[in-house]
């Protein structure tokens, strides 16, 4: 027996690769939006990874220093140096700034670090090109992605920095690339401000009903503090000896000096869980419509595919042929579809995925598990085309 | 020549119940021997295709007998579970347009009916090549239908008819579409096709061209049939 669905297929492929490549692009939408939510995690994980952390300390009762923000003096590292197990620690400062360089606004986010050791919890892992930061001023690591090349200088609010290292993949959990720089420099570029504004400042924020939130004691202390003090930092990042169960320190940490510490898997469940929640039901109700959108064109292109060869199904069935080789015709058109389809648009995301702004994570089990939701919907979507050419009378093959 | 291909008696059919109830056969009686090419004529809506469409097992009858090859396959009720096997195996179908599977070439167009009947391929296509061979179209084996005159596609048509050996051929206005020397061009085919596969070919037609070639006529009027000698003209 020949292959009814592939002769036709061949009989028509202009037509039917056209169709395939229309619905390839549908695809490649769909696992691009998948793979804009992966990245957003992706994100949200390399960020807690390459930050070399085991603990993040920060204001009681905050989500710091990435989802909320935090403030705490920047001395509380000395309470947390001695408890058992701790091995080092970080002071890091996090701020989100617009920086104007080369007539291009990026937004980037200013990290503080510590740099009178090297490898110091939050600072960045590995850098591509460079040197670490040596001097306690004006010297600046920074993301591939923040398009900045190396000895280039560049003005970060009142100063002018000079690049000296490059790292990748060391982005805010909203994707921003990040610059380092010392934790002195970062201070200043976060808290300080000239005297007039301070003063100002002041008396507005104190008036300022957003900081006079009920249930939200502190705040105004808190925003106080942070406006007019250079000796406060975002949090403290801690590395733990081998072996150290960091629950138990972070639980000592929390007893004793009255901050919130968070272990790496609570910090997980803030970055991924909690901070991009609504992004990922956001992304969620796009891929579902997505999905369905795909179930409806597919079934239609079936569809019309099927009712132009009415008068063939009906020939088909006058001279015998059964009604499951019609039906397999028209399911195998429908996976072919399908596969061109996949084909398409796993092709289509790989090559504009580099191109978004955010970083496009395309997994290999997101491209399988979608190959196997597209073949479901290509299947179930034939079936609307196999049960209309069921219906088809070979009567009508004879005609009036 | 003693077990007819065709045997009706007192079939009828009606459509729709009721008020709506056409009787649209009222009793045919019918008999057409193998190799006999036999035509069937009557004015528009006097159940030809109908008729047609009893034999060809793709509407039931409403009432009477009906024998193939000697097999009884109607009476009262089908008398045969598998219709679909029935077409493909023992009736050959010849359609006015020639209704060949536009995604299939030439020879697989032949050779679908043997292959849906379970034979292999190659068999398949031999049989289609032979058949096409003899209706003088075997030049054309790997073209595309639509590559085709309208000519060359009705012998297709009719080899395909022919390609599982039915006993019987039902031809639908076989040479509508055709001029007058390629219309008869067809029924010399259909003739020699009659004789030489031992095959009963029931010919409905208007085709003033060709029923003076008919040896025998059924006239077919408001549901019932009457015999008649034909010309037998010679082609
Ligand atoms: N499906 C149907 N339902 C109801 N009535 C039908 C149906 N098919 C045919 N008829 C009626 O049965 C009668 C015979 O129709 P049939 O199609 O057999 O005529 P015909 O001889 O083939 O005519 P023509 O030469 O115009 O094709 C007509 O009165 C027609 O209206
Ligand atoms: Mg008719």
């Amino acid at each position: 027996m020949i292959n009814l669905a592939s002769r036709d297929v061949l009989h028509g492929w202009g037509k039917f690769l056209f169709t395939g490549i229309g619905l390839g692009l549908l695809i490649g939408a769909t696992l691009t939006m998948a793979g804009v939510f992966r990245g957003m995690v992706d994100d949200g994980q390399v960020l807690i990874d390459n930050s070399g952390a085991d603990l993040w300390v920060v204001q009681q009762g905050t989500l710091g220093p990435y989802a909320e923000p935090s403030s705490i003096r920047d001395d509380v590292w000395r309470g947390i140096v001695g408890i058992q197990g701790v091995a080092e620690t970080g002071n890091a400062a996090y701020l989100t700034i617009q920086m104007q360089q080369a007539g291009k606004d990026t937004r980037v986010m200013i990290v503080g670090i510590e740099v009178d050791r090297p490898n110091r919890p939050g600072a960045p892992p590995y850098l591509t090109s460079g040197r670490p930061i040596l001097q306690g001023h004006y010297e600046a690591i920074a993301d591939e992605k923040a398009g900045l090349r190396l000895g280039e200088r560049v003005r970060i609010r009142r100063h002018d920095y000079t690049v000296v290292g490059l790292t990748r993949r060391m982005v805010s959990s909203s994707g921003d690339p990040m610059i380092f720089v010392s934790l002195k420099d970062a201070q200043e570029i976060q808290f300080l401000k000239d005297n007039d504004a301070l003063v100002n400042e002041r008396a507005r924020t104190a008036t300022n009903p957003a900081f006079n939130r009920p249930g939200v004691p502190g705040l105004l202390e808190a925003a106080q503090a942070s406006a007019t003090q250079a000796r406060n930092v975002n949090a403290v990042l801690v590395r733990l000896a081998p072996g150290t169960d960091a629950d138990v320190v972070a639980g000592d940490i929390r007893r004793w000096n009255r901050l919130t510490a968070y272990t790496k898997a609570q910090m997980e469940d803030i970055l991924v869980a909690k901070l991009i929640a609504t992004s990922a039901k956001q992304i969620g109700m796009f891929l579902a419509i997505l999905a369905v959108v795909t179930a409806a064109i597919v079934a239609f292109i079936i569809y019309t595919m099927t009712l132009a060869k009415v008068r063939e199904i009906a020939v088909l069935k006058l001279i015998g042929a059964k009604n499951r080789t019609i039906a397999a015709m028209i399911l195998q058109q429908a996976m072919a579809l399908g596969v061109i389809g996949f084909l398409v648009g796993r092709m289509a995301a790989g090559l504009w995925g580099p191109a978004f702004p955010k970083y496009v994570l395309l997994l290999p089990q997101d491209a399988i598990g979608g190959f196997a939701i597209v073949l479901t919907i290509c299947a179930l979507a034939s079936s609307v085309a196999i049960r209309a050419a069921l219906a088809i009378d070979p009567a009508e093959a004879i005609g009036g | 020549m003693d077990t007819p291909a065709i045997k009706l008696t007192g079939l009828k059919k009606r459509y729709g119940t009721g008020d709506a109830a056409v009787d649209a056969l009222k009793g045919v009686d019918m008999t057409i021997w193998p190799g006999e090419v036999v035509g069937l004529v009557g004015p528009s809506g006097s159940g030809k295709s109908t008729l047609l469409k009893c034999l060809g097992a793709v509407i039931e009858p409403t009432a009477g007998h009906m024998e193939l090859a000697g097999e009884v396959i109607y009476d009262g009720v089908w008398k045969i579970s598998d219709l679909r096997a029935l077409r493909r195996d023992r009736i050959g179908f010849v359609f006015q347009a020639p209704y060949l599977i536009p995604f299939l070439d030439v020879t697989d167009n032949v050779a679908l009916l043997p292959m849906l009947a379970g034979r292999d391929n190659a068999a398949a296509r031999k049989r289609a090549l032979d058949l096409l061979t003899a209706l003088d179209v075997r030049h054309r084996a790997g073209a595309q239908v639509s590559q085709l005159s309208g000519g060359e596609q009705q012998r297709v048509a009719i080899a395909r008819s022919l390609a599982n050996h039915a006993p019987v051929i039902l031809a639908d206005e076989p040479t509508a579409p055709l001029d007058s020397e390629r219309a008869l061009a067809v029924v010399r085919i259909l003739n020699d096709m009659a004789q030489q596969y031992n095959t009963a070919i029931i010919v409905v037609t208007h085709d003033e061209k060709i029923i003076p070639t008919f040896k025998r006529i059924y006239h077919i009027r408001d549901g019932k049939t009457h015999e008649e000698a034909g010309e037998g003209r010679p082609i």
